[in-house]
C-alpha cells in the first residue's frame, strides 16, 4: 500500500471522529501566552470558529491518532471487524498540524481519540506524548481534550491530566450488559472505576490549587463522556438515570448524547437506521433540567410515556401539562424555582425577571420586553393585567402548545 | 444645591455641538460628558458628530455653543455611574450607528437621578444600550471566531501571518489584545475597512484601515482545513439553519472553508443512502474450482489416497508428506487452518505445533471438545524455505490454495459438519474462492454455498505474532470468543 500523506490521512481520520458528539472547548482554566511566549489561549468560555452543515460547531480540531483498532464494539466505524479505509498519523504529525491550525485561527485546540493499537498502553502513551510535546515543546496554551483508554495504566491517566484540559471516557452504551454484547471487549465496571479514578484525581487538583497556586493542574476543564442512542434497546429513563448516576458519583461535567449514525459498513446486529435526531435533542433538553433546573429523573419521565420522553413537545412542556394544578404561577409573587419550572422561559428570562420585579409589579408588555416569546408562556402565568382563565384545564392544550409537525426527515429540503 | 437635570433651567435653550477625533474617540466622549454633565446640559440639546464623518448633509456652519461656565459648586458635584453601566456603554460605543453618543449620554445624564436606571430591563433606552452592548460582544466574538490568517513568511524565526476581516462595528482596536494574547509567538496583521492592527513580538500597533487586496488570497494549509472541514460534516444530520444563524453567510466570502458548503449539501443525500445501504458483499464466495478427473471419494481414507496420486499437485518448495484431516468423520464443528508446518510435516498430524497449542487452549476455553472437532487444512503440504538446518514457513500462494479447494470441499462434504471454522487469510480463500478481509467477517457467522454455515476468524499464529503482551491478550480473547460463538452454534 502507498503512503499516505497528511492531507489524506487527514480525511481519513477527521471523518473517522465525527461520531463523537463533544467538541466543546469550554470549561478550562484561564491561560494566555503573553508570558510563555508561545502560542494559544484558553478563555473558559470556548470559541467556535467555524460551524459544518450540520449545525455542529468546530472548535477543536477533532481528530483519531488512527482508526486501526483491536477491538471490536460494534456500533464504531473503526472496530477490527469493519471495512474501512484505514490510516495513522504519527505523533509528530498531529503535533504539526494542530499548530499549523491553530496559528491560522482556525481551531482552539486539538480534541483527540484513537482506535487502540497494540495494547491499550501503548495507544495511551502515544496520546499522551501529543499533549506533551504541544505543551512542553512548543508552549502551546490552547485546548486539549484526550480521549482516554479505560484500560490502560492509571499511571498514564495520571499524565494525560497533566497536560490534558478535559479528558473523557466513553460510556458509550447506558447498561453493563449492552456494553458485553456491543462492546466484547470492553467492560462497564472497569470504565465506571476509570471514571472514579479520573474524578478524584480532578476534584483533588482543585482542592490543591485551592491551597496552593503552584499546585499542579489536572485536566482542569473536567471530565465528560458520551452515551450512543439508539444502538441498543435502552429507553430514555434508563438513559437519563444512567447520567444522573454519573453526574452524582463521578462529577462528570457533561454527558454527550450522541444518536447513533448509520455507519458505512455496519454490522448486521445494529439497527440500519438512525433514531431520531430529535430523540438526541430531547435528551439534551431533559439533560439541561438534570443539571441546571433541578428536576429529577421521575419528574422529567412524567412527562413521557413507557420511559421514552414525547418527542413531540419538550420536556420541560410535556412535565407542566402533566402538572397543571402546580400552574398558572404569579410572575411577581413566584420563587426562583417555581419560575424556573414555567415552559418556554429559561433561565436568563427567570434572571431578568426578577430584576424587572423590583422596579415595577410586571404587566405582559414588560414580559414581552424581556422574553422571546410570550405566547408560549401565556397558559402557564399571571401577571397583573393577565391570567389564562380555563385555558390550562383545556383538553387540546396539548395540541396547541405542540410544534405543528415539522420536517423531522434527516434530508430538510 | 441640586441642579436640575432633567432640563429647564438657564442653559436649555443653547445647542451643544461635540465633534470626536474619530468613531472610536471614546476618550474623547467620556471628557466631554463629563463636562455637559457637570453643566447640567440636557441630552437633548447636544448634538455629537465626528471629525471628516460625511454627515447627514446640510452644512451647519454655526461654531459649537461653549460649554456652559461652570460654578465652583457644578465642579465639585460628582458625577455618579455605576460600573455595570459604564461597562455597558463602553461597549456600546462602538457600535456603528450613529446615535450611539447621543444615546450613552441620555442613559448617563438620566442615571444622575435614577441610579439603578441600568438595572430595569423594561426602560426603552437601557433596553436599546443593552441591544447595542450585545451586538457588539457579538462583533468581537465572530472576529474571535472567524479571523483567518494566512502565512506570508517567517523573519527571524518568527513566522509572519496576515488577515483580512469586515466586523460590522468599531472593535478592531478593541480585539488587539486578545489577538496578541493568542498569538504572542509569532507576528501578525489584521486588516479591516476601518482600521489595522498589528503585533510585532513587542508592541501592538494600530494603523489606518485597507482592502481584501491588501491581504495574500491563500495559505498553504488551507486545502487541509478545506479538508478536515468537508470530512467532520456528519452528511446523516444535516441542519442548515443552525449552521446559518451561527455563521451567518455575510461571513462566508472570508472563510475558505464557506466554499464547500453548497456541494456538500447537495452530496449529503446520496452519501447517506449509501451508509444505510451498507452494501453487504454478496459476492463473498467464488464459484467452485472445477473438479479433477478423479470420481467423488466416499470416505475419507479414499479422498486422501487419490490426493496422494495426483500427479499435477504442486510439488515447488512443498514437503512429499500429505498431512491428513485429523478427528471424528461426523465431527459438528470443522475447522481449517492454512498448511501444516513443520512439526505438523514431521509428525505427521496437524495442529501440533505452536499455533496448535494456543488452538487447544482456546478450545478448551471455549469448552469445545478437540476430541469431538475436526482439524484439517486449507493446504495440504508444508511448503517451506530451506535455510541451513532449518525450514522456514513460506505462504502457500493463490494458485496451490485453489488447487486445494475442490479436495477441502470433499473433506467438508464427507465430514457434513454444522459449522465450518476458517482459521485465517488462506482457510477463507479456500472457502471462499476470494481474498477476504479477516477483520471484516470475522465474529459472524455467514452463510455459505450449499447451505453451509461458515465462521471467519484468526489463524492462531497470527495471535503469536503480536509483539505486544496486552495487545496479545486483547486479541486472544477475542479469537476465545469467536469459538464460543461456533461452540453456541452447534448447540
Ligand atoms: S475501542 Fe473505541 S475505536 Fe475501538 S472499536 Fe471500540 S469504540 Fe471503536
Amino acid at each position: 500500500m502507498s503512503k499516505l500523506d497528511r492531507s489524506e490521512k487527514l480525511a481519513i481520520l477527521a471523518d473517522a471522529a465525527k461520531y463523537d458528539a463533544s467538541c466543546a472547548s469550554s470549561g478550562s482554566v484561564k491561560r494566555n501566552s503573553a508570558k510563555s511566549g508561545g502560542i494559544g489561549s484558553t478563555g473558559g468560555t470556548g470559541i467556535c470558529h467555524s460551524y459544518a452543515p450540520d449545525g455542529r460547531c468546530i472548535s477543536l480540531l477533532k481528530i483519531l491518532m488512527t482508526n486501526y483498532c483491536m477491538f471490536d464494539c460494534l456500533y464504531c466505524i473503526n472496530r477490527s471487524s469493519s471495512n474501512v479505509r484505514r490510516a495513522a498519523f504519527t505523533v509528530q504529525e498531529i503535533v504539526d498540524l494542530t499548530l499549523d491550525f491553530y496559528k491560522r485561527n482556525y481551531i482552539e485546540g486539538l480534541f483527540l481519540s484513537s482506535g487502540i493499537i497494540r495494547s491499550p498502553d501503548y495507544t495511551m502513551e502515544q496520546l499522551v506524548e501529543v499533549a506533551r510535546r504541544l505543551r512542553v515543546v512548543h508552549k502551546f496554551g490552547g485546548y486539549i481534550h484526550l480521549k482516554t483508554i479505560p484500560e490502560a495504566d492509571p499511571e498514564l491517566l495520571k499524565q494525560a491530566g497533566q497536560y490534558a484540559d478535559r479528558l473523557s471516557i466513553n460510556i458509550e452504551l447506558p447498561d453493563d450488559e449492552s456494553i458485553a454484547r456491543l462492546a466484547p471487549e470492553k467492560d462497564g465496571k472497569l470504565i465506571r472505576r476509570t471514571m472514579d479514578n479520573l474524578g478524584k484525581k480532578v476534584r483533588e487538583a482543585k482542592a490543591e490549587r485551592k491551597s496552593s497556586r503552584k499546585a499542579p493542574l489536572f485536566a482542569p476543564g473536567g471530565h465528560s463522556t458520551q452515551m450512543i442512542i439508539g444502538a441498543d434497546a435502552s429507553d430514555d429513563a434508563k438513559i437519563l438515570t444512567t447520567s444522573d448516576g454519573l453526574y452524582g458519583s463521578y462529577g462528570l461535567k457533561r454527558v454527550y448524547y450522541s444518536a447513533f449514525s448509520p455507519i458505512p459498513d455496519a454490522s448486521s446486529n445494529l439497527p440500519a437506521q438512525a433514531p431520531p435526531l430529535l430523540r438526541e435533542h430531547r435528551l439534551y433538553q431533559a439533560d439541561w433540567l438534570l443539571r441546571f433546573y433541578g428536576f429529577s429523573v421521575a419528574e422529567i419521565m412524567q412527562g413521557g410515556s413507557a420511559g421514552q420522553l414525547d418527542l413531540n413537545i419538550d420536556p420541560k412542556l410535556a412535565w407542566a401539562l402533566q402538572n397543571r394544578a402546580r400552574f398558572p404561577v404569579n410572575i411577581n409573587l413566584a420563587d426562583q424555582e417555581s419560575l424556573l419550572r414555567i415552559p418556554g422561559l429559561g433561565g436568563k428570562g427567570v434572571g431578568k425577571i426578577l430584576q424587572a420585579r423590583r422596579f415595577t409589579a410586571l404587566r405582559l408588555t414588560d414580559l414581552e420586553r424581556i422574553c422571546q416569546s410570550v405566547k408560549k408562556i401565556l397558559p402557564f402565568i399571571t401577571t397583573v393585567d393577565w391570567h389564562p382563565g380555563k385555558q390550562l384545564d383545556s383538553l387540546n392544550l396539548y395540541d396547541r402548545l405542540k410544534p405543528p409537525p415539522e420536517q423531522l426527515s434527516l434530508f430538510p429540503a | 444645591m441640586v441642579a436640575d437635570f432633567r432640563g429647564g433651567n438657564a442653559l436649555a435653550k443653547s445647542t451643544y455641538r461635540i465633534s470626536l477625533l474619530s468613531e472610536v474617540d471614546l476618550e474623547g466622549w467620556r471628557d466631554h460628558a463629563r463636562r455637559l454633565l457637570q453643566g447640567g446640559v440636557a441630552p437633548d440639546q447636544v448634538t455629537w458628530t465626528v471629525e471628516g464623518r460625511g454627515n447627514s448633509g446640510e452644512l451647519d456652519l454655526s461654531p459649537p455653543a461653549a460649554f456652559p461656565e461652570q460654578s465652583s459648586d457644578q465642579i465639585a458635584r460628582p458625577v455618579r455611574i455605576s460600573k455595570t453601566l459604564l461597562s455597558l456603554i463602553n461597549s456600546a460605543l462602538l457600535h456603528s450607528n450613529e446615535d450611539r453618543f447621543d444615546l450613552a449620554y441620555r442613559l448617563l445624564y438620566r442615571a444622575q437621578s435614577v441610579p439603578a436606571l441600568h438595572r430595569n430591563p423594561a426602560d426603552a433606552d437601557v433596553l436599546k444600550l443593552n441591544r447595542y452592548a450585545k451586538a457588539i460582544r457579538r462583533d468581537i466574538h465572530k472576529m474571535h471566531a472567524f479571523v483567518r490568517f494566512r502565512k506570508i513568511g517567517a523573519s527571524e524565526g518568527r513566522e509572519q501571518f496576515v488577515a483580512w476581516f469586515e466586523p460590522d462595528h468599531h472593535i478592531t482596536e478593541a480585539v488587539a489584545p486578545f489577538f496578541r494574547n493568542r498569538f504572542t509567538g509569532m507576528d501578525w496583521l489584521i486588516v479591516t475597512p476601518g482600521a489595522s492592527i498589528a503585533w510585532d513580538g513587542q508592541k501592538l500597533s494600530v494603523g489606518p484601515g485597507g482592502c481584501k487586496e491588501d491581504v495574500p488570497q491563500e495559505d498553504v494549509v488551507e486545502a487541509e482545513w478545506r479538508t478536515y472541514y468537508a470530512n467532520i460534516f456528519n452528511p446523516a444530520r444535516v441542519k442548515i439553519n443552525a449552521m446559518k444563524s451561527e455563521m451567518p453567510m455575510k461571513y462566508w466570502k472570508n472563510l475558505p472553508e464557506a466554499e464547500l458548503i453548497p456541494s456538500l449539501l447537495e452530496q449529503a443525500g446520496t452519501r447517506v443512502e449509501a451508509m444505510v445501504a451498507g452494501a453487504p458483499d454478496d459476492r463473498l464466495f467464488d464459484s467452485r474450482t472445477d473438479e479433477p478427473a478423479a470420481d467423488r471419494p466416499t470416505s475419507l481414507d479414499q479422498l486422501y489416497a487419490l490426493l496422494e496420486q495426483q500427479p499435477d499437485a504442486p510439488r515447488d518448495k512443498f514437503s512429499d508428506r500429505l498431512i491428513h484431516g485429523i478427528g471424528p468423520d461426523h465431527a459438528d464443528i470443522m475447522i481449517i487452518g492454512e498448511q501444516p508446518g513443520d512439526q505438523e510435516d514431521r509428525e505427521g498430524k496437524p495442529f501440533v505445533g505452536p499455533a496448535g497449542q494456543l488452538l487447544d487452549r482456546a478450545l478448551e476455553q471455549a469448552h469445545i471438545d478437540r476430541q469431538q472437532t475436526f482439524l484439517t487444512n486449507a493446504v495440504k503440504r508444508f511448503k517451506f524455505t530451506p535455510r541451513g538446518k532449518r525450514r522456514i514457513h513460506e505462504t502457500p500462494n493463490v494458485g496451490e490454495i485453489n488447487y486445494y479447494r475442490w479436495w477441502v470441499e470433499q473433506e467438508i462434504r464427507l465430514v457434513n459438519p454444522k459449522l465450518v471454522v476458517a482459521l485465517g487469510a488462506t482457510a477463507a480463500r479456500s472457502l471462499t474462492g476470494k481474498a477476504v478481509t479477516i477483520s471484516r467477517h470475522r465474529g459472524e457467522i455467514l452463510p455459505g454455498p450449499d447451505g453451509r454455515s461458515i465462521l471467519i476468524t484468526v489463524h492462531p499464529s497470527y495471535l503469536l505474532r503480536i509483539p505486544d503482551e496486552q495487545g496479545r491478550q486483547v486479541e486472544y480473547a477475542k479469537f476465545v470468543r469467536d469459538l464460543q460463538l461456533a461452540d453456541n452454534f452447534v448447540h
